[in-house]
């Protein structure tokens, strides 16, 4: 239990996705204008990696490491299948990510409108497939680590990209100059943001 | 197919797909397209320039690829499509770079993979590939990729050069015995965050001389 709590925290402030490892910035500058789409696609962000770290983490255990196809067949125990990682684990992202689309069209009509523009972004988001390959690269013990791990990730995602709107909307009334408009100030921004995240650095629960 | 034969292979539009990229559509600073492993991989010049080559090698036999098979390809699977020819480009790329520069495939570790997600290949699929012929698409991807790599040289650059006083692993600052005099390496050049800053700058450099760049807001 103190370890999932460990890893939780860990993901959420200290490995944050945007500050730490830069992913999933495309969608972060470009859907981080106001607070309300923003905390949209940080749900979506979330709930995608919920699922989809797990199932990734299933696939990794059972069908791609070396020795993992033993339950099939005793022969297999030298098959390594792990370069093909990449390529199953964004089939997985991608198809999940149109079923989760398929899903909440279906039971909550009203989530759907608020993700929907949304979801299909997401299986192009560095972030997810990042939290999949990250998650193979530290070798989590079960799969209840790997869900902690993504839902960590999701929301240090979805509190980047709220902040970072939160404070677009008030910069549009100050006087920045001309040339690092848009772009250049976002940049720095999210630079001294992650400056500010660094202090989490070091805390171990 | 017969029309291909009959467009000389050089002219002054394929020139412009090619050097276009590099300044006024520079795939990062003016697309912003293929952030997030532009940054994190950028400590170090070894690194970010074979991450150049290989999101360069990446882009363009993607586009080529796509470009052949544009017209069969339907439109409702063109995402899954684009990505299957994607990942098995990259983890050629991946089991090659394992195999013949093994220490950088570790320090790179998951942003090889992460070029399956690099926006700026689906994004010049998508925006060029898709309704141009191979050949243009194909410079249009090594255009792209030249741009992409440009800037993750330039950041580099700095990064190594203020932050550990090297340029490609060689010692500059130590040699030119500057240590003697007081001069310290800025360790924050190493951290994460600076990174975004330094590419802050460089927008700002390029906009302040490009004015038709400059954003409303």
């Amino acid at each position: 239990m103190e370890n999932l709590v460990n890893i939780f925290v860990k993901s959420i402030f200290i490995d944050n996705m945007i500050f730490a490892y830069f992913l999933g910035m495309c969608s972060y500058l470009a859907v981080s204008k106001t607070v309300k789409t923003s905390m949209g696609l940080g749900i979506a962000v979330t709930f995608v990696l919920v699922i989809t770290v797990p199932v990734n983490f299933l696939l990794e255990q059972y069908v791609l490491k070396k020795g993992a196809l033993v339950w099939l067949n005793e022969s297999f125990a030298t098959l390594d299948l792990s370069f093909l990682s990449f390529i199953m684990f964004i089939a997985v992202i991608a198809s999940i990510v149109q079923l989760v689309e398929m899903v909440i069209e279906k039971s909550s009509p009203a989530l759907y409108n608020s993700l929907g523009i949304f979801l299909p972004l997401i299986a192009v988001n560095c972030a997810i497939l990042g939290a999949s390959l990250f998650m193979q690269e530290r070798e989590y013990a079960n799969i209840a680590e790997a869900t902690v791990f993504g839902l960590g990730s999701g929301i240090g995602w979805l509190l980047a990209i709220v902040a970072l709107a939160a404070i677009r909307e008030k910069l549009r009334y100050s006087n920045v100059p001309a040339p690092l408009r848009g772009l250049g100030i976002t940049f720095i921004l999210t630079g001294l943001m992650g400056i500010a995240f660094m202090s989490f650095l070091g805390i171990t629960l | 197919m017969e029309n291909v034969e009959k467009e000389p292979l050089w002219t002054a539009k394929t020139k412009k797909l090619l050097t276009n990229p590099l300044g006024m559509e520079n795939p990062i600073t003016v697309q912003v397209l293929g952030i997030c492993s532009a940054l994190a991989v950028t400590v170090k010049m070894k690194p970010a320039i074979v991450m150049a080559i290989s999101v360069t090698v990446v882009v363009a036999l993607s586009n080529l690829i796509i470009a052949l098979m544009r017209k069969s390809i339907p439109g409702r699977i063109r995402i899954i499509v684009q990505l299957v020819v994607i990942a098995t480009l990259v983890i050629i790329v991946d089991q090659f770079l394992k195999a013949f520069a093994f220490d950088v495939s570790k320090q790179l570790s998951v942003f090889v993979g992460l070029i399956i997600t690099n926006c700026i290949i689906m994004g010049r699929l998508e925006a060029f590939a898709m309704a141009n012929k191979p050949w243009p698409s194909f410079l249009d991807g090594i255009g792209n990729g030249a741009g992409y790599g440009l800037i993750l040289i330039i950041v580099s650059f700095f990064r190594e050069f203020l932050g550990s006083g090297s340029i490609m692993g060689y010692p500059v600052m130590e040699k030119l015995g500057v240590y003697k005099f007081g001069y310290e390496d800025n360790g924050m050049m190493i951290l994460p965050p600076m990174a975004l800053i330094t590419l802050g700058l460089i927008i700002w450099v390029q906009r302040a001389r490009n004015k038709s760049l400059i954003e409303n807001k």
